[in-house]
């Protein structure tokens, strides 16, 4: 009895008994969740155009935040007396250094590769994987770096509002992350809907075979697409990078996009946001609220009960297209 | 020329059906027998014996195991690593609990643990396919390593938190621990990857192997021609989980010495993943070298500026090594991307109709 | 075709060339460093490699090594790998070092039934297996200065006397978020007694390697358990995100304390002013002051024969390096005295380190006064149970924030005691000691 007191009752009642603590986790949730879309919507663009699992797309929020901490630094060393000017400056570099990877993969790996079996490619973005975790400890080393966030106008410190007998805190990077994410979301979606290129991503999504035959370019797309997921890889990295440091430990943060990525079903954009916020919140309730019955530290493994948890009710995920079978 | 199969008559069925139906074949893997038997034991280094030749024989069995369940049966896991953990958990406490048992047995019915709770974890794909099911293993391996850490009684409430090898000798000759000698140990591994490696070729050959292709193919399809899907799927994972338990508990007992629950890790499972796409899905020869590609290339990358006399920092070496490990990837997916196994396949139809290939 | 002929061909250059072990260098004292800068836990490694290296170096520029011998310094990259740290220590092996570093828990307790087979002795200093202090059971493991449950002690004394007495922790309740791993769960037992002694009530919080880049969900756990204290036992990403989400959620951080692996410079730096008052034991000296350090800026750093950036000498970690090497330099020295050989083995070095004294004033003669307390090793005591002092951020560097601390050794040594009879009778056949004891001399 207590046991089952203890999980259906006695959270039930902390809830209640601390607002300010549910809001304060439930907005905890919603900005993880946000950064954890962030991550999977680069899966996701991926998926959609090359049908590639891109498993490089955590190594390549890596690189796009050290490509820009180290571009950073190397302008101030360079006489660029602004922080600021620095800042953009090689953020705009960054950019192009996002589109050239881009460029190279579709060079080096997608074009020989085409027509591959799924897991071929998947295996493909692995060997990307240890190359670009090579090619950046090479360039700026293994250290830990501070993210710009001040050269680059992001906010700092937190709002605190008295509410419900208790406080909510919330960090400005945090409510800045969550726009930043939706601004981003909202544009690509309406580049996919509105533009003539992401009509063409929509088509080569659907079939290359017809897309190619009415001539639309899949080398031209594919570029599009890896240089989107750079786009996505830079701001997760600016991201994160500011909650906690750039380094190679960021990496592991692509596995909290996978539970999210299939929760949402692999080829949905919204279904990435919808899925990020699913697993977000969950996991933050999950370890809040439940996780002291196990001991704590459940949020590893706790998205991908969730996940699994909705893919036995559906398997294609939750807006995932139906997988219809025929003989 | 080298390879000529032309007149060799099989007069029975049995011998139609044997494992190495074709002479040359006999030879070669005799030669090779004997050479890991006899000569590798006699000729090299502890450092190749325990570095290499171990770890490469231990991670070829963790690569049949997965082979089993993704190239014959089609479904994808990532929880390898956890699996070999189970196995290795079992045989650690095995050991305690039967501290005179014979310790190769042990290892060997650890494998059954793993099985166990392999099936449980395979029970998602009765719904789930293709990189869906990824989540489900993944949930495993997380879980499971959850739990390494989590369940003091797994360990022996030992204060480190990992599992430390007592030394067990087997006819009186040390076989884990310490003092057990790299050659030992190597034989041991060698003779229960031979003898595994071996009821796998038969397993796959036969009805069990062909249904789990079928499932692979088409599992609709399978189940039309009156297979039992969750009965074959579940089986499928519960052999790949006893290979990647015996491997595991052979990686902590014969080769590590002793294990915290990060050997376990998400990375362990990649890699073994890695080593069958590229050494091929569905070949039993591709997970040996696959193993041989994925656990040899870095260290003999290491070794290629010594050898020719230029000094890298470390840092720099490793940097590199990674580099040239992920293009040299990229490279055989290109070149071959039905895995290295196909280019042995490639090398033998040259050697058969060599010298006149038209 | 023709490509998959080159690529097989490069594979067969490439076979060729891995078995080669090459010869080593006569007359020399071969000193291995396992070392990670790569990989999730670079940031801590490198400044310890680095540390360690140049101190190792500049013995060598400005001495010619310990004794007049050489030193044979190679870095062996491990990534903080157990399986790549074992492949290490076999590959190294061959060339008879006479001390090894793992420099990861997990080596080192690969390492040690290994170490008394082939004769190597092992120097984990301060981190390992901690019933290793042991040396009757463990002659051939040294981890000097403080074990781990030194360090909690002190720590909890720290706090007992910023509380005004330890018997004022009555009631109150103290929180501890760990590295989810044998590192972090090793202080858990002794914590537990205390609590019992002290009557004080523990919360735990566990961070899992996965999750040491997103700690909110634990950060508002300690929100909502309101502990007066936290102690942090954290190593790499985990450290600076955990001084972030502290001040995230306004947790008084001179109440934050940090054993001495959460006490780089990158660990309180990211968050800059934030993390003004955040404290965490030491055992060495910090700043590039020390006569020894600026010979090192002088031989080894100026002379660009290190990887270090010269703004980097004289941080935390990179100090605890040099404290590293100079222990090992110490123990050839001490070998060297007592056999009389120039070119010590490692037998001998097991010696050395047996009958290791630095004392306040050869602290000063090696050029590091006051750069470490005064530090002993025994045959019984392979560790010592040294003081270590607290350190606090100011905004931008690591001040000096109290005295030595003196460990409990009372409340630690029946764990120890126990721990280390535990492991041996658990280890069935483990050897007995049969290594002979030294006379300091």
């Amino acid at each position: 009895m207590n046991i089952l007191y203890r999980v259906f009752i006695d959270p039930f009642m902390q809830m209640g008994q601390a607002p300010d603590l549910l809001v304060q986790t439930l907005w905890e949730g919603l900005v993880a969740g946000v950064l954890y879309a962030l991550i999977a919507l680069g899966f996701v663009l991926i998926f959609k155009a090359s049908g590639v699992f891109n498993f490089a797309q955590g190594i390549m929020v890596v690189f796009a935040a050290l490509t820009l901490v180290g571009l950073h630094a190397l302008l101030r060393k360079w006489g660029v007396s602004s922080g600021m000017v620095a800042a953009y400056l090689a953020l705009a570099i960054t950019i192009v250094v996002m589109f050239a990877l881009a460029w190279c993969i579709e060079r080096a790996i997608l074009r020989p590769l085409v027509n591959q079996p799924d897991i071929i490619l998947f295996m493909a973005t692995f060997g990307l994987t240890y190359f670009l975790v090579g090619l950046g400890e090479l360039v700026f080393g293994g250290e830990p770096k501070s993210m710009i966030t001040e050269d680059l106008g992001l906010p700092r410190g937190a709002i605190e509002i008295k509410m419900l007998g208790g406080f909510v805190s919330l960090q400005k990077i945090d409510i800045a992350a969550a726009v930043i994410a939706s601004v981003m979301v909202t544009s690509l979606a309406l580049f996919f809907q509105k533009t003539r290129i992401g009509r063409a991503l929509r088509a080569v999504a659907d079939s290359h075979k017809a897309a190619l035959s009415v001539g639309i370019s899949l080398e031209q797309v594919w570029v599009v697409v890896w240089f989107a997921a750079g786009i996505v890889a830079l701001t997760t990295g600016i991201m994160w990078g500011a909650r906690s440091s750039v380094s190679f430990a960021l990496e592991i943060v692509a596995f909290k996009a996978l539970p999210v990525l299939v929760l949402g079903g692999l080829t949905s954009i919204p279904g990435a946001i919808v899925g990020g916020l699913i697993i977000g919140i969950g996991e933050k309730l999950g370890e809040f609220y439940w996780g002291p019955l196990l001991g704590s530290g459940i949020e590893a493994w706790f998205a991908y009960l969730i996940a699994l948890i909705f893919l036995l009710v559906r398997p294609q995920g939750l807006f995932g297209e139906r997988i219809i079978e025929r003989i | 020329m080298f390879y000529r199969e032309a007149g060799q008559y099989k007069t029975s069925y049995e011998a139609d059906q044997a494992t190495f139906p074709v002479l040359q074949d006999r030879i070669g893997m005799i030669v090779i027998l004997a050479v890991a038997f006899v000569v590798v034991p006699l000729t090299m280094s502890s450092f190749v014996i325990n570095s290499v030749l171990i770890p490469f024989l231990i991670f070829s069995l963790a690569a049949i195991g997965l082979n089993l369940l993704l190239g014959y049966a089609g479904q994808l896991s990532l929880g390898t690593g956890a699996f070999m953990g189970v196995g290795a958990y079992a045989c650690y406490k095995l050991t305690t609990i039967f501290p005179d048992a014979n310790i190769i047995l042990l290892i060997i019915v650890s494998g059954f643990a793993s099985a166990a709770i392999g099936t449980v974890f395979g029970l998602p794909s009765l719904r789930i396919k293709g990189f869906y099911l990824m989540v489900g293993t993944l949930a495993a391996q997380f879980f499971l390593s959850w739990c390494f850490i989590r369940i003091p009684w797994l360990y022996n409430n030992n204060v480190s938190g990992a599992i430390e090898v007592p030394t067990r000798a087997v006819f009186g000759i040390p076989v884990s621990g310490p003092n057990a000698t790299p050659v030992t140990r190597y034989l041991i591994v060698l003779t229960i990857v031979v003898v595994m490696t071996w009821i796998a070729s038969n397993l796959v050959r036969g009805r069990i192997g062909r249904m789990w292709m079928a499932v692979r193919d088409m599992d609709i399809a399978a189940e039309l021609i009156g297979i039992r899907l969750p009965r074959t799927k579940l089986l499928a994972f519960a052999v790949s989980s006893f290979y990647c338990g015996v491997a595991g508990a052979m990686m902590v007992f014969l080769w590590l010495g002793a294990a915290e629950p990060d050997a376990f890790n998400i990375n362990r499972s990649f890699l073994i993943l890695f080593m069958i796409i590229i050494g091929g899905l569905g070949s039993l020869i591709g997970s040996f070298i696959g193993a041989a590609f994925i656990w040899g290339l870095p260290i003999m990358l290491k070794s290629v500026p010594e050898t020719f006399g230029i000094s890298i920092g470390s840092a720099t070496l490793e940097h590199l090594q990674f580099m040239v490990v992920g293009a040299l990837i990229i490279f055989f997916l290109i070149v071959e991307p039905h895995g290295l196994a196909r280019l042995w396949q490639i090398a033998k139809q040259k050697l058969r109709v060599w010298p006149f290939p038209y | 075709m023709r490509i998959k002929m080159f690529g097989a061909a490069c594979a067969m250059a490439l076979v060729g060339s891995a078995f080669a072990i090459p010869a080593q260098a006569q007359d020399s004292i071969f000193i291995p460093l396992l070392s990670y800068r790569t990989g999730p836990f670079a940031g801590s490694g490198i400044p310890i490699a680095n540390g360690m290296n140049d101190y190792l170096s500049m013995l060598n520029e400005r001495d010619g090594g310990i004794g007049g011998v050489k030193i044979a310094i190679e870095e062996c990259e491990t990534g903080y790998d157990t399986n790549k740290g074992l492949e290490c220590y076999e590959k190294l092996k061959a060339k008879k070092p006479v001390v090894i570093n793992p420099y990861s828990t997990g080596i080192t307790l690969g390492l040690i039934p290994k170490a008394a087979v082939d004769k190597i002795p092992i120097l984990s200093m301060a981190y390992g297996l901690s019933a290793s202090a042991d040396g009757n059971n463990f002659p051939w493991i040294f981890n000097p200065p403080a074990t781990y449950w030194d360090g909690l002690s002190m720590i909890l004394k720290y706090i007992g006397e910023k509380e005004g007495g330890i018997d004022k922790l009555k009631g109150k309740t103290i929180g501890y978020i760990f590295f989810e791993g044998g590192y972090g769960r090793e202080p858990i037992p002794l914590l537990e007694n205390l609590a019992k002694d002290f009557g004080f009530e523990i919360k735990l919080y566990p961070v899992t390697a996965q999750e040491m880049q997103n700690q909110s969900a634990q950060w508002l756990n300690v929100r909502r358990d309101r502990p007066a204290w936290m102690i942090m036992w954290g190593w790499g990403a985990m450290n600076p995100t955990a001084v972030k989400e502290a001040a995230k959620i306004n947790f008084p951080m001179d109440k934050f304390v940090g054993v001495w692996w959460s006490g780089g410079e990158d660990d309180a730096r990211p968050a800059g002013a934030d993390a003004k008052g955040y404290l965490t034991l030491n055992m060495n000296g910090v700043g590039a002051q020390y006569p020894a350090i600026q010979d090192i800026m002088k031989h080894v750093v100026d002379k660009g024969k290190s990887q270090t950036a010269k703004d980097k000498v004289g941080e935390n970690l990179y100090n605890r390096g040099v404290m590293n090497s100079v222990l090992m330099a110490e123990a050839v020295l001490n070998a060297q005295k007592i056999t009389g050989r120039k070119a010590v083995t490692g037998e001998d070095v097991r010696r050395g380190f047996e009958t290791l004294e630095i004392s306040a004033a050869r602290w000063k003669e090696i050029g590091l006064g006051d750069f470490a307390g005064p530090l002993k090793v025994t045959c019984a005591n392979h560790n010592g149970h040294h003081a270590a002092y607290m350190q606090q951020w100011d905004g931008t560097k690591w001040v000096k924030a109290s005295d030595w601390i003196t460990p409990m050794t009372d409340k630690v040594q029946p764990l120890l005691t126990a721990a280390s009879t535990e492991y041996v009778t658990k280890a069935t056949g483990w050897p007995k000691r049969t290594e002979a004891c030294d006379k300091a001399s």
